[in-house]
């Protein structure tokens, strides 16, 4: 089948129903039945079903994969469907957006699914005192107009042509309008599966609905296990016994168990997740551009996608848009390893002999530590002495990072190149890790925002890409694969999806029984 | 006044000073965690503003004095007090409608991990104790012998190994290579008692594997002292076979020592097994505590510090008064 391009179907989402109403010819195969089980990480006893609280694989893989809808979804193959939005459209600036609404969806307590609901649920994300990571997203919208009981209309305080996208973001998930907080203490949604049973940071059990609008197209298994398996070693046993038919986050140091084993296969995506080091470039002595490009070239990326990712990644090039993004700059000239440049650099900031502290937990993300030693070694022969101090993990992202001149890091990367330079390299955002500022690159934001023309916004992005990569603050010296690995016993089409861990989260929708 | 009960009424004034203590002890050590709830629930999004407006939600920015007799006075009635874990929901929805459930309480928090943990020492205690008891008379009868240098030594490596070592070779001997028990002890609350035991029991194998040394080792030693004494020689001359004198004569005066040691092992089996409950991913108390750590949940660790601490001041005393009842002098003073 044609692959839809994304910019096609974003300017008007009409096929978008109709493509998730067909599916995918490979989906023919799937069966009904059966029970998913997964041992997942991520879970803690604070978890709920408050969407605006998520930040981890276990209440993704429960909230927006199971229980929850949300307006649009990311398909496994990276482009854009509608899921609780039939379709959409927009106007020539990108500013004003309607959204055509399924019918026919209840929530799982019989509660009609419509417009109300979509507005109420947007606005749980913004108002006075309230935490949401998906708030920059919500603020941005002006107005939301209900136009009948299944149309909305935003219209955005600027103009983005990436917004049916920014609603796919697992925060925003669709409650019913005025049963909101009884939905988020019981886990009331119009999702595939609901509630059987939910106990935070040790289990949730979900049962398929008997009738949704998804049947036929998702949705195969008859219930659902999701088990709160934080120890990597355990997850690894609990795959290896038969107890879990998922799992995600695989220990590198024993994949050969799981390899060299008939009944688990090992699946992985490479995406947009990626371990940085980030520099604040408004901090002596990184506020010279000299002294961030000889650090650039003073480190070993290959080196670390070796020793700390075990192979299970690419090496970076300091920009923090990857592969899953539509726009990446593949041929941007790579930063390497090389000493004399980075020697050079360093004469030409007049900073040789230069020595730095790195702040480094392995809060920040596994093999922090030992990163900063590799990088620590590799900076040596350059003449660059780094003196590593060992932050506490407890409290790593409220004391060191965005406070330290020079700390590791950690992102998962986002859908869109806009939403991602918007979030940590734009002028004076609250997550701008480098406190980076660049007129050019702003200018190109805000025109990359309403330009449909493909070939303009690669330009607009590959530009901006470049501009990172040549004068940002963060060495982004690797990105790392989304690594699970899975029973022979469940199957998938083939196509897992990369913007998140576990297929998105959406194991529990795509899979089924083999 | 009974003596016994005298010394009973006596160690519990001891014991709940003792908790007093401990109470000032927590607190303090609690509340000297760098960091606080409102950090740590925040993340990489805390600023300054949605710090301060959760601390003033919880209470956090009333003067230490203030907090910690509040929570003190909170105990006493029996008042476990609101998890911050879930209360931050309640408080930041931001839409108005009623809650559904109402804030959690510590209590709900707690009282299914702790029947858990009550459950798993449970399940360890009715096997290692008569097992340790067995071996260590059977290595006092048979002492010097292949036999209890075997038990010994045996004992003596399980538990110089660490837990999640001893964890991993249970596993792979029972649950990858012969796959007789299940390796995950997610166990929950509709579960059958017989799926529950099941469960447990790959968890409690490794845990009476860390307990056995030491009680079969004071029993032992504790008999083979007495074995000296005149009144067993006179057992002996009147011809009763070895292990009537051991099991009539010496045991019930070795009692006191080897009770002390059972009711440390058993404090131990509540209190810290924490590792072993993250290997085999056993919903007890211990996870819920290092989570609540981690999330400055401070209403819930303080509580389960109490808990920890209570249990040991109470299993003390009961093995104290054990003791006492287990000797006639003390039982009947002249």
């Amino acid at each position: 089948m044609t692959r839809f391009t994304r910019r096609g179907l974003l300017r008007t989402g009409a096929a978008a129903g109709v493509l998730a109403a067909t599916g995918l010819p490979l989906r023919a195969q799937a069966t009904r039945g059966g029970r998913l089980r997964m041992g997942l990480n991520g879970a803690n006893t604070s978890d709920s079903w408050d969407s605006r609280t998520h930040s981890d694989i276990f209440m993704i893989s429960a909230a927006q994969g199971a229980v929850f809808d949300s307006l649009t979804v990311v398909a496994a193959d990276g482009s854009l469907e509608g899921e609780l939005a039939e379709s959409w459209e927009t106007s020539s600036d990108a500013k004003t957006w309607t959204f055509n609404l399924r019918q026919g969806v209840t929530f799982h307590n019989g509660k009609p699914f419509g417009a109300d609901d979509v507005i109420e649920s947007l606005q749980m994300h913004v108002g006075e005192g309230v935490k949401s990571a998906a708030k920059p997203i919500v603020e941005a919208i002006a107005e939301m107009k209900k136009v009948t009981d299944h149309q909305v209309q935003f219209i955005l305080a600027d103009g983005n042509a990436d917004f049916p996208y920014l609603l796919a973001d697992y925060h925003l998930l669709i409650y019913p309008a005025g049963q909101i907080d009884e939905a988020i203490s019981k886990g009331i949604g119009t999702g595939l599966y609901q509630v059987e049973s939910f106990d935070p940071g040790v289990r949730f059990v979900g049962t398929r609905v008997d009738s949704h609008y998804k049947d036929g197209t998702a949705g195969w298994f008859d219930s659902v296990e999701i088990i709160a398996v934080n120890d990597i070693t355990a997850r690894m046993n609990a795959l290896l016994t038969g107890q879990v038919d998922v799992i995600n986050d695989i220990d590198f140091k024993t994949e050969s168990l799981l390899a060299a084993n008939p009944m688990t296969d090992i699946f992985e995506v490479t995406g947009n997740q990626q371990f940085t080091f980030p520099m604040l470039t408004d901090v002596a002595p990184f506020d010279d551009n000299n002294v961030r490009m000889a650090l650039k070239h003073a480190v070993n990326r290959q080196e670390m996608v070796d020793k700390i990712l075990l192979g299970h990644g690419r090496v970076g090039n300091d920009s923090p848009i990857g592969p899953a993004n539509q726009y990446y700059f593949a041929d941007m000239e790579q930063h390497a390893y090389d000493p004399d440049k980075a020697k050079f650099y360093l004469k030409e900031a007049g900073a040789e002999g230069l020595s730095v502290d790195l702040s480094v937990s392995n809060a920040a993300f596994t093999g922090a530590t030992d990163a900063a030693q590799l990088l620590q070694a590799s900076a040596k022969a350059v003449g660059i002495t780094i003196n590593l101090v060992q932050e506490p993990a407890d409290g790593y992202w409220s004391n060191v990072w965005l406070k330290k001149p020079w700390c590791a890091c950690y992102w998962s990367g986002r859908a869109t190149e806009d939403l991602m330079f918007s979030s940590a390299y734009a002028t004076g955002v609250p997550w701008n890790d480098t406190h980076f500022e660049n007129e050019r690159f702003m200018e190109l934001l805000v025109k990359g925002r309403v330009e449909f023309d493909s070939d303009k916004r690669r330009d607009i992005y590959h530009e901006m890409q470049q501009i990172v990569h040549d004068e940002g603050g963060a060495m982004i010296p690797m990105f790392a694969n989304f690594v699970g690995a899975k029973s022979s016993k469940v199957t998938n089409s083939g196509t897992i999806g990369n913007v998140y861990k576990v297929d998105n989260g959406r194991v529990a929708e795509r899979w089924w029984m083999a | 006044m009974h003596p016994v009960l005298k010394i009973v009424i006596q160690r519990l004034f001891l014991g709940l000073l003792t908790l007093l203590v401990v109470s000032i002890v927590i607190f303090i050590a609690v509340n000297s965690l760098p960091g606080d709830f409102a950090q740590a629930i925040l993340g990489q999004s805390a600023t300054p503003e949605a710090v301060a407006a959760i601390r003033k939600d919880l209470g956090l920015d009333q003067p230490a004095i203030t907090r910690y007799f509040t929570w003190l006075g909170d105990m006493v009635t029996g008042n476990l007090g609101i998890s911050f874990a879930q209360a931050n929901f309640a408080s930041f929805v931001g839409t108005s409608a009623e809650s559904g459930s109402g804030p959690v309480t510590v209590l709900q928090q707690i009282a299914p991990r702790f029947q858990n943990t009550m459950f798993l020492a449970g399940v360890t205690a009715v096997i290692a104790v008569p097992l340790s008891l067995l071996l260590g008379i059977l290595a006092a009868l048979f002492r010097n012998s292949v036999f209890d240098k075997v038990a010994n030594v045996g004992a003596l490596s399980a538990v110089s190994s660490p837990e999640f070592f001893l964890a991993y070779v249970l596993i792979l001997f029972l649950a990858v290579l012969n796959p007789v028990l299940p390796s995950l002890s997610n166990i929950y609350s509709d579960m059958g008692f017989g799926e529950r035991l099941l469960r447990t029991l790959l968890p409690a194998l490794t845990l009476t594997l860390m307990v056995t040394a030491q009680m079969m080792r004071m029993t032992r030693a504790a008999i083979i002292n007495l074995l000296a004494s005149p009144y067993i020689e006179m057992a002996r001359l009147k011809g009763l076979s070895p292990m009537r004198v051991i099991v009539k004569h010496a045991l019930p005066n070795a009692l006191a020592p080897i009770i002390n040691v059972i009711a440390l092992n058993l404090a131990y089996l509540i209190t810290g097994v924490v590792v072993v409950e993250v290997v085999f991913v056993y919903p007890g108390i211990g996870q819920l505590f290092v989570d609540s750590v981690k999330i400055r949940d401070i209403p819930v660790v303080q509580a389960c510090c109490l808990i920890f601490a209570g249990a040991y001041i109470l299993l003390n005393l009961m093995a104290d008064v054990l003791s006492i009842i287990s000797n006639p002098r003390l039982r009947h003073p002249k």
